[in-house]
């Protein structure tokens, strides 16, 4: 029922193409009686145009898209690129995902029309009918009425979303605030366990490390759980960045890591294997080295400290043992002393190994810290987080050239304002992983048990639901076979809107589709970075084919519907508005060009004065002058923030919680894994997709294909050869890819890249056929987070 | 004749195939054909002792291969039209797609996999250094790709400066055909004809 993409310009184009093998001799007969004969010569050659825009998915990357137009039809895709020798030259050339936009834009199954769900169908089987945009409309509009009378603004959700960025992309929560507020959402999927904890240790004020290039400065490098070339594949940010660090750093580099990452290729010296989940244990051990060792900067611990030791303690820990000198020395919280020996079998790594790594770490100045969001996203993301933070604390290597705080690299960016979101009358907020639940139980929910802020408890569940260009109602969120449960249930949630440019597993939970347009369909801007900053702006290459609308002219008419045009619009277009948020950045960065400037450049680029961002600098500088911004004005290693936060929230017995940061044992990891479920199970981030978009374009598909990365020790046992299909499995469901047996992960680990299409039937037997690791996620959040513990899992593997 | 040649620094490239699909795009080239291909080259072992300890001898790198518009091409010379050509200017290896009769023998001849017979053309299809772009004094769609810059493209002589005549794994060794690339290896590289060295990514180099 969805329409194909050929419009009339490609079978135009065709025509013009078999006419031109008339010359060569061939029977073009049939093909003027297919097409149309009288098609001229100079309308089979229009001229080509040439414009430029950016790509805008969920990677800081957004690079830039010259696409060359001939015709209302992209023919080529390039990119900003210099023949130049210099390695730090800031070039934000596309990857191999945004050279594959053109088959992506012309996909077949590329939504056209406004759709609603067939009558008698349930959400989840995928089954549409055109309908007009009147009808759309109205049935949304009616709909939303409904709910907001009925329940109030609590009970309207934009779900979390990553698949358009753009200084005007996000009209939806504009709209939803012009037409009465919803229930909005904190964190989000990338990083939901750090940022959350972040603000105890660092503040609320710092949010990632130093830039790459700041580690040029560095003697010892290293990375824990991150590839910065995969995550992040563009030419201007950390996969160029991460290259030219490594070319032109002193330092020597680790990367930690189940996997023998792609940040690994021809580095093989750099790796070493982890177990998932278990970095907190692997630096409690360095640490209890570099304390037995005197190899800690006292005099930065007390000075930008609190809570290594008794003397740092706040008053209300004193004299209790609370102190993480007392948890790695074994004299508080688990009484455990955190040798080497201690770590060794939980992490994988020899207490040999960890021994010489602390060694190196306890005499090696200045060493840079960084982590991917990797670890992070687990049952322990919030320990292991901070965990990681104690490295660079310990040693004092913070603040300094060549240093970084132990969070993920930091960028130098152009920071453009945005599509003004209104004003919210809500006052709750639930965590992002929250959605389904909040479908499905929301009215029980509270903040003592379930993450919920503004209000004790929500007064409704969720009735109505915005999944625009997202894909995070089943594919990217946790345990599909569960939320599909839930979402197929029409008793709970009232109605689903759906907005998108393809048809996804989770655009099939929608009672209503609108057709929507790339951002490369319309003038669109943003501001990003890496080492050095960069700006893209940029045009439609045609007017919007079929149907489709952009979601701003979308959200429009149904704010006209519901009587809040005005409120909605300001009586602006999107271009409109697009101008007066990029004068509102000019006015407060007046380097930029002007907008006309800057659409006729397509690209700007600005390298950092200071070279590397090394971040908290001032505080090392002057920590009386520049505090933190945290209740001691200093780093926090014990928080009491956090102790009252315990003390005042609702665990679960085995979610193991402390004021400082210690190992956690994880509810599905090395230690609980068992006899029917022996191996963990990793995700992570794949090149021929960004977690879904592209996941479903044929020729990335076929280079990048689904698999299963397994040891040879784990396969051989099970009979698996490489190639072989494989099933994966869990309690929570089953899922079939290929596998890679690799000694490039670690043995006991299974590692598969997030993102591939759910392919299930899903009224049949359930099981994946498309790899998604989702179909084997945990939906129970993170303690303190609530946020998705996505590389969390235990698994068995068997030959299909 | 000025011999135009590709440097691939192996130092550099992380595996992305940036590098291929700029060339798809360029070429418009569906499934089942790339004209770049990156090879994923990978040994040793990762295994854990009775403490459930790691110790790993993992080597794994990448290598991307296009044509290599050979010195003494071996497509060239099986080819019994003379459709198969090198250019007089700039040594670039071409189909003459007037003169190939898709019979196959270069795809079977070359050891870097390069000509492949397209069955709905009708003939054989290759890298042709983006001969259109070099003639206009730029470089080729993947070299520009590169968001790593790990490929470069020029005269012989000046891509020589840059690495050594390819001779590491998985690609033969360089004396069969004299090739037009210009490596400078990984860490990781091992020799041309190491036994260990597999390609462990066949499905994405077909």
């Amino acid at each position: 029922m969805i329409d194909t993409n050929v419009s009339r310009r490609t079978f135009l184009k065709t025509s013009g193409a078999l006419g031109a093998l008339a010359v060569a001799g061939t029977d073009a007969v049939t093909a003027d009686s297919l097409f149309g004969a009288g098609v001229t010569v100079a309308d089979a050659e229009p001229e080509e145009k040439i414009v430029w825009n950016h790509c805008a998915i969920n990677c800081p990357g957004r690079c830039a898209i010259k696409m060359h137009v001939k015709d209302d039809e992209i023919t080529r895709v390039e990119t900003y690129s210099l023949d130049s020798k210099d390695m730090n030259d800031i070039q934000p050339r596309a990857c191999l995902r945004g050279r594959a936009y053109r088959a992506w834009v012309n996909h077949p199954d590329r939504i056209n029309y406004p759709m609603k769900r067939v009558e008698g169908t349930k959400r989840g089987e995928g089954k549409y009918e055109r309908i007009s945009w009147e009808e759309a409309v109205d049935t949304i509009a009616k709909n939303h009425k409904e709910v907001m009378e009925k329940y109030g603004p609590e009970a309207i959700y934009m779900n979390y979303c990553t698949g358009n960025y753009g200084v005007t992309a996000r009209p939806w929560f504009r709209f939803l605030n012009s037409t009465g507020g919803y229930l909005p959402f904190y964190g989000n999927y990338s990083l939901a366990q750090l940022m959350w904890i972040t603000p105890y240790i660092y503040g609320s004020k710092v949010g990632a490390g130093s830039s790459l290039n700041a580690a040029n400065d560095a003697k010892l490098i290293l990375m824990f759980g991150t590839s910065p070339v995969e995550t992040r594949q563009g030419g201007a940010v950390s996969h160029h960045d991460y290259v030219a660090m490594r070319e032109q750093t002193q330092g020597k580099i680790y990367v930690i890591d189940p996997r023998f990452n792609d940040s690994l290729s021809g580095h093989s010296d750099e790796w070493i294997p982890i177990n998932p989940g278990t970095d907190a244990a692997l630096v409690s051990a360095i640490a209890h080295e570099l304390i037995k060792n005197d190899q800690v900067d006292l005099d930065f611990l007390h000075t930008y400290c609190v809570g290594y030791d008794e003397e740092t303690l706040p008053e209300s820990a004193r004299g209790q043992n609370k102190s993480y000198h007392d948890y790695i020395m074994g004299t508080g919280y688990d009484l455990v002393e955190k040798t080497p020996e201690w770590a060794a079998p939980i992490t994988g790594i020899s207490a040999d190994k960890i021994r010489s790594l602390a060694q190196e770490i306890g005499t090696t100045k200045p060493m840079f810290v960084d982590q991917g969001w990797g670890p992070q996203r687990r049952s322990n993301g919030e320990m292991t987080g901070w965990a990681i933070c104690m490295l660079p604390i310990l040693t004092g290597n913070i603040g300094l050239p060549g240093t970084s705080n132990g969070l993920r690299e930091g960028s130098y960016s152009v920071n453009l304002t945005s599509l003004p979101d209104g004003k919210n009358p809500v006052k709750a907020k639930i965590s992002v992983f929250s959605m389904v639940d909040a479908i499905d139980r929301g009215s029980q929910m509270t903040e003592k048990a379930d993450g919920v802020t503004g209000v004790d408890q929500l007064p409704h569940d969720i009735k109505f639901v915005i999944n625009y260009a997202g894909n995070c109602i089943t594919n990217q969120n946790s345990d599909i076979n569960w939320v599909h449960d839930v979402m197929s249930d029409e008793s709970k949630c009232q109605f689903v809107l759906g907005s998108d440019i393809l048809m996804t597993d989770s655009l099939k939970y929608s009672d209503i589709i609108l057709p929507d347009l790339f951002r490369l369909e319309q003038p669109s801007m943003i501001g990003t970075g890496g080492d050095g900053a960069y700006m893209l702006a940029g045009s439609e290459p045609y007017a919007p084919k079929f149907e489709r609308k952009s979601a701003y002219d979308a959200a429009a008419l149904i704010a006209k519907a519901l009587g809040k045009e005005q409120e909605f619009t300001e009586g602006k277009s999107q271009e409109d508005w697009l101008k007066s948020c990029y004068e509102q950045s000019r006015a407060k960065d007046p380097q930029l060009p002007t907008y006309e400037e800057a659409m006729e450049m397509g690209v700007y680029t600005r390298q950092n004065p200071k070279g590397a961002v090394v971040v908290m600098d001032k505080f090392r500088e002057d920590p009386v002058a520049n505090p933190l911004d945290t209740p001691s004005g200093k780093i926090e290693i014990y928080s009491e923030d956090l102790a009252n936060y315990i003390a005042t929230h609702e665990f679960k017995e085995d979610d193991k919680v402390a004021p400082i940061p210690i190992y956690a044992p994880e509810w599905y990891g090395v230690e609980t894994k068992d006899e029917k479920y022996p191996l963990q199970l990793s995700g992570f981030h794949y090149r021929g997709r960004l977690h879904s978009s592209w996941g479903d374009v044929d020729i990335l598909k076929e280079l990048n294909p689904q698999e299963a990365w397994i040891n040879p020790a784990d396969a051989e046992k099970r009979g698996i050869a490489s190639g072989d299909k494989v099933r994966v499995e869990n309690e929570f469901g089953k899922t079939e890819l290929l596998a890679k047996v690799t000694p490039r992960v670690i043995p006991g680990t299974v590692a598969m890249a997030q993102g591939a299409w759910h392919d299930a039937d899903m009224s049949g037997d359930r099981v994946d056929k498309g790899g998604c690791i989702n179909t084997l996620t945990t939906h129970r959040p993170s303690p303190f987070a609530k946020g998705n513990p996505q590389h969390t899992n235990i698994c068995e593997v068997k030959k299909a | 004749m000025t011999q135009q040649a590709f440097y691939f620094d192996g130092t550099r490239c992380t595996g992305c195939k940036t590098c291929v699909f700029a060339c798809k795009d360029k070429n418009d080239l569906d499934v089942g054909v790339a004209y770049r291909k990156v090879y994923e080259v990978t040994g040793g072992e990762t295994s854990k002792d009775d403490n459930g300890c790691a110790t790993t001898s993992c080597y794994s790198y990448y290598t991307s291969v296009a044509c290599n518009h050979c010195d003494d091409p071996a497509c060239a010379k099986v080819c019994p039209t003379g459709a198969m050509h090198k250019d007089g200017d700039t040594g670039l290896v071409t189909v003459d797609a007037d003169k190939c009769i898709g019979c196959g023998y270069c795809h079977m001849a070359c050891p870097y996999n390069a000509p492949k017979v397209d069955r709905e053309k009708g003939h054989s299809v290759k890298c042709d250094g983006c001969a259109d772009l070099v003639a206009k004094g730029e470089k080729p769609s993947c070299v520009m790709a590169c968001p790593a810059r790990a490929l470069d493209f020029g005269t012989a002589d000046d891509m020589a400066k840059l690495g050594e005549q390819a001779d590491s794994a998985p690609l033969p060794e360089k004396s069969y055909t004299k090739p037009n690339l210009y490596i400078k290896p990984s860490r990781d590289a091992k020799p041309a004809g190491d036994a260990s060295a597999k390609v462990a990514n066949p499905l994405e180099v077909k």
